[in-house]
Parts: structure tokens; C-alpha cells; sequence
């Protein structure tokens, strides 16, 4: 088991050196220097001819991009991300650290829900193909997949927010929450999770239904499925500990596989409801043109894929032994 | 052939995802005589009116039709999915046939490639490359088309596999015929039935993407109407005007709807094997 998870591992380094190329080769290919963008555009404001060549000395924009990306990796193994452009000019890694724990807890959160929510409709849709239920759930996976999920978060805005005045609609927190009891500032942050959270579970969970009754339906049909109840055991425990049990082991790796896309859409979620996370703090970054922190939070992002995804294949490992042997001789 | 059409006739919500998808096609070509108002064309005089007989979908911020502009922004949307789809098909195919049919060291390089794109959360990348490229419809299709290849290179490389150990292959090489003939004479169009289902099922996804860049105000820039700048205007006037936020979201929805059932159509009546939902985690996100 060690061995396969230090393969697992030794597979994984160089994709890290090449999220670190990536990230690079992004910012440094594209048309203009970054200090040129940096007063171009309506967008971002201007800066002279001064700090231009001090931002060009600071970051070593005229040196030749073997050299720069080579200061650049150094650097970053250092963990020193630089600072950003931004009018406080905060280093990098200040300010993802301050953004990273609220997109993770949200992205757990939603995981959380989506597992608890989608493995007894994948198992009952499964066990039941084309009962109603089944049918209704397939509808809900269909619409799932359609619904943007920022226009779902608008029309939830209107409803809950604007018409009935039940949820708050931005941000973690109210302006008096300082001066709010101990439970209700609990029930206030709460308050403020429940939407951006529930619109981030639907589109997830209509994916995870799915997989489960597409997995579920697959070891239904084995051999040992028949087994079971041909030797007589209840229908509950030959779903319920038989199938169930196997079904689950590919959804671990797509877990691991659909943390890139539960991430990335934390962009339009956090930015929708003025959640100062991971995905507010890139899009402001953009419109800001804050290079130094979009290079950051290119990196800190995908290095946390590599390593979710690591972790979801060593686990797979785990439980399935037949993976660990399977997988030695070459993919 | 005969047979994949009957399949697909007698999957009736395949057929309606189909229709859909022709009239949204026939709407788009046709916006400029569809259209009762100048989508453009600002109107002091009526600010953000409800929906009327004069203007069924209400007027925007600017006075402006909120239908004609939705008509108009459904070509944006139709654009962007079929050329970045297109871009992504090419290039995915391309990568995946090489490292099918090369195998060795190809195949590793290539296959490394595709695990490393997939590592990045796409639209992290999306911004990223965007934030450096003027934003146009063209530098869109090309951002969206590059992060798309991967799912397709994976399913081409598949089929190379499978399909470069059957006789009908070797046959061909047995009498000399060069690679680059038998990847494109007689691999290539055996391979061509997932491709083709990524590719209905990778154009809803394209315009889901496209619609969320332009909600965020990173897509297509205005005046140009798309719907998701549209949806963008309707979150700042979230309080007052209902109409700019539900119209161009059900417009997507039905459009990504009936792109998906059509797919999955095709899915199907191109080869019930396929059904296990091969092309799905390639396609969304």
C-alpha cells in the first residue's frame, strides 16, 4: 500500500512543476507586458512612466523568461508569491491565505450535502428504475445540468431575499454583527451560507444522482449481487451492504475528478453573494489586472486539485485492493 | 445508419431536444428580421418597463428591448458553442489519435498533458487568460475551445487503442499503407461516434460557460447583447426589474436542455455501450 501511494505521489511532482509552467507561460505569452496592461484598459488605473519601470525591476520583467520563470520557481518554493499590485500591496500569500479557509469550507460544506443528498437517490432510483421516482429524479438531474447557476442564485435573490425578505443576499456577515447576542451571530453567518451553498448543491448534486444510479445499477447486475440474495438475505441488507459497499468505489475518484469543477464555480457563486473567498478575491484580481495575484491563485488552486485528487486515488487505493495491483503495470 | 436513425426517432424526448435545437438555430440566422426593435438602440423614455405588447420582454436600463436583444444574444451563444466546440474537437482529436495510434513516449507526453490541464479548476484558468487578452466574441471561443480538449483527446485515444489492434488495420499496414492514411482513412471515421456525441454534449456546456464569463462581465463586452450580460445587468437591478434576470436564464436553460437531451440521444442510438455516460465529466464544469 505505501508503494502505491509513493508511485501515487512521484506521479504527481511533476505535475506540479507544470502547474508552475502553466501559470507561468499564461501570464508571460500573452500580447503586452503586465506592467503595459497595467494602465490600458478602462479598467485599472493609470500609472506612470516611474512605477512602470519599478514594477519592472521589482518583478525582473526585463530579464530573458528562462531566467525570470527559474527566479520565479525559487521563489515560489520559498513560498513567497510575491506581493500584489493592488493599492495596499499586500504580499500574496497574505491575502490568499486570508480567502483560502472561507472557499474551503463552503466547497466541504457543499460536498458534505451533495454525498449525504445524492447516494440514497442514486441507490432508490437505481433499486427502482423507472418507477416515478426514477423518472422524477431523471428530470431533476436534466434541469440540474441546464440551470446556470448564477441565474438559479438571481431568481433565489428575488425570491428569498428581495420579495419575502427571509435571507440576507451578500457577504458573510451583517454590518451590526458585532453588536448582535452570541446565538444569533451564529444564525446570522448561517443565514448567509444558506443560499450560495443550496444554489452550489444543486447543480453538483444533480451530477452525483446521477453517477450513483449509473453505478449502482452496474453492480446490481453482478454475480455476487445474486448471490447474496440467492443465499437467502433480506433485500435491505443485499443493497444495503453488498451493493451499496461497491457502487460507492468509483464515486470516490469522481469526487476527486469534480473538485476542479466544484472550485471553480465557487467563482460565480462567491462573486454573486459578495463572498470574500478564493473565487472574489480572482475575479477582482482580474478586473484589476493583479498579476502577481492571479499567478497566486492560479497556483494555489490547481496545487489543491493535485492534492485532493491525490488523496481521492490513495483512498481509492485503499479500499480497493484490486487497483493497487492493477495499476502497476502501466496505465 | 438506418439504424441509428430509428433509434433516435423512437427516443421522443431526443426528438424534442432535437426540434428545440433547430428552431434555436432558425432564431438565431433569423434575429435581424425577428427582431421588432434595434437591439442597440437606447430609449430615455422608457426605462425599465415591464413587460407590454410593445415590449414582451420588458426594456432594460437603457430603454432598450430586452427580446431583441435576447434574439440577438442567442447568435453569440450559438457562435461561441459551435467554434469553440469546434476548436476543442479539432485539437482534442488530433492529440488523441497521436497518442492512440503512436503509443510510447507520444502517448505518455500527450497523456501527461491532458492530466495537467485537468488539474487546473477551468474557470480559474479562464480568468487567468482572459485577464491578459482583450475581450472579444473571438478571443472567448479561443479561450473556451483551449481548456476543452482534454475529455475529447481522452476519448479519441480510447478508441485508437481498441481500434488499431482489429484486423482491418493491420491489413492496411500489412501492405504499406502509410500512417497518416490509415489514422484518416481508417481509424479516424470508425472513431468518429463518441466524438460526435462529446460534441453535442460539449456545446451546451460551451455556451454555459460563455454565459457565466459574460455574467461576470469578462465575456462578451456590451453593447454587444449576450445573454449572459443581459442576466449581468439583472443583478443590479435585481429589486426593481425581474424580467432582465428570468428571461435570458430560461433561455439558456432551455437551450443547454434540449442541446443535452439531443446528446444523449444520439448517445444512445449511436451505441447503447456508450450509455455509461462516457462523455459527462468531460463536458461540464
Amino acid at each position: 500500500m505505501l508503494g502505491y501511494a509513493l508511485r501515487r505521489l512521484l506521479l504527481a511532482l511533476p505535475l506540479l512543476v507544470g502547474i508552475t509552467f502553466i501559470s507561468f507561460v499564461v501570464i508571460h505569452l500573452a500580447p503586452g507586458e503586465p506592467t503595459e496592461m497595467q494602465d490600458g484598459g478602462d479598467l485599472s488605473t493609470r500609472s506612470d512612466k516611474q512605477m512602470r519601470e519599478r514594477l519592472r525591476e521589482e518583478y525582473g520583467l526585463d530579464k530573458p523568461l528562462p531566467v525570470q520563470y527559474w527566479n520565479w520557481l525559487t521563489r515560489l518554493s520559498r513560498l513567497d508569491f510575491g506581493k500584489s499590485f493592488g493599492p495596499d500591496a499586500r504580499p500574496v500569500l497574505e491575502k490568499i491565505g486570508q480567502r483560502l479557509p472561507v472557499t474551503l469550507l463552503l466547497n466541504v460544506v457543499e460536498m458534505l450535502i451533495i454525498i449525504v443528498l445524492a447516494v440514497p437517490i442514486g441507490v432508490l432510483s437505481a433499486t427502482r428504475q423507472y418507477s416515478t421516482f426514477d423518472k422524477v429524479t431523471t428530470v431533476f438531474v436534466f434541469v440540474g445540468f441546464a440551470t446556470p447557476d448564477f441565474w438559479l442564485a438571481l431568481l433565489l435573490m428575488m425570491l428569498f431575499g428581495v420579495q419575502l425578505g427571509w435571507l440576507p443576499i451578500s457577504g458573510l456577515r451583517s454590518l451590526n454583527w458585532e453588536y448582535l447576542p452570541f446565538l444569533r451571530q451564529q444564525w446570522d453567518f448561517l443565514s448567509h451560507l444558506i443560499l450560495p451553498i443550496g444554489v452550489a448543491t444543486f447543480g453538483g448534486l444533480a451530477g452525483f444522482s446521477r453517477y450513483m444510479r449509473q453505478s449502482m445499477l452496474e453492480v446490481v447486475r453482478q454475480d455476487y449481487v445474486q448471490t447474496a440474495r440467492a443465499k437467502g438475505l433480506a433485500e435491505g441488507v443485499v443493497i444495503g451492504k453488498h451493493a451499496l459497499r461497491n457502487a460507492l468505489l468509483p464515486i470516490v475518484t469522481i469526487l476527486g475528478l469534480s473538485l476542479p469543477g466544484l472550485v471553480g464555480g465557487s467563482v460565480i457563486i462567491e462573486s454573486i453573494f459578495a463572498i470574500p473567498g478564493m473565487g472574489q478575491l480572482m475575479v477582482q484580481a482580474v478586473f484589476e489586472r493583479d498579476y502577481p495575484v492571479i499567478m497566486g491563485n492560479l497556483v494555489v488552486v490547481s496545487t489543491l486539485t493535485l492534492l485532493a485528487n491525490l488523496v481521492a486515488d490513495v483512498t481509492y487505493g485503499l479500499v480497493d485492493p484490486r487497483i493497487r495491483v492493477g495499476r502497476r503495470r502501466g496505465r | 445508419m438506418r439504424g441509428f436513425w430509428r433509434a433516435l426517432k423512437r427516443n421522443r424526448l431526443a426528438l424534442i431536444g432535437g426540434v428545440v435545437v433547430v428552431i434555436l438555430v432558425g432564431i438565431a440566422v433569423l434575429a435581424p428580421r425577428l427582431a421588432a426593435w434595434d437591439p442597440n438602440r437606447p430609449d430615455v423614455n422608457r426605462i425599465l418597463e415591464p413587460p407590454s405588447r410593445a415590449h414582451l420582454f420588458g426594456t432594460d436600463a437603457l430603454g432598450r428591448d430586452v427580446l431583441s436583444r435576447m434574439l440577438y444574444g442567442s447568435r453569440v451563444s450559438l457562435a461561441v458553442g459551435f467554434v469553440s466546440v469546434g476548436i476543442a474537437v479539432l485539437l482534442g482529436t488530433v492529440l488523441g489519435a497521436a497518442a492512440g495510434y503512436h503509443g510510447g513516449l507520444v502517448d505518455a507526453a500527450i497523456m501527461r498533458g491532458v492530466d495537467l490541464m485537468l488539474v487546473f479548476p477551468r474557470f480559474f484558468l479562464l480568468l487567468a487568460v482572459l485577464a491578459f487578452l482583450t475581450p472579444s466574441i473571438w478571443t472567448i471561443m479561443a479561450v473556451i475551445g483551449l481548456t476543452g480538449w482534454m475529455g475529447v483527446a481522452r476519448l479519441v485515444r480510447a478508441e485508437f487503442l481498441a481500434l488499431k489492434e482489429r484486423e482491418f488495420v493491420i491489413w492496411s499496414q500489412s501492405i504499406g499503407a502509410g500512417g497518416l492514411r490509415i489514422v484518416w482513412r481508417h481509424i479516424l471515421p470508425n472513431a468518429m461516434a463518441p466524438v460526435l456525441v462529446a460534441m453535442t454534449l460539449g456545446i451546451p456546456a460551451a455556451i454555459l460557460t460563455e454565459s457565466g464569463l459574460s455574467f461576470l462581465g469578462l465575456g462578451v463586452r456590451p453593447p454587444h447583447a449576450t445573454w449572459g450580460n443581459i442576466l449581468n445587468e439583472g443583478r443590479d437591478a435585481i429589486e426593481i426589474a425581474w424580467w432582465l434576470s428570468v428571461y435570458p436564464g430560461l433561455a439558456i436553460l432551455v437551450t443547454v436542455l434540449s442541446y443535452n437531451l439531443l446528446g444523449e440521444g444520439i448517445r444512445d442510438a449511436l451505441d447503447p455501450r456508450l450509455r455509461q455516460g462516457a462523455g459527462r465529466i468531460a463536458t461540464r464544469g
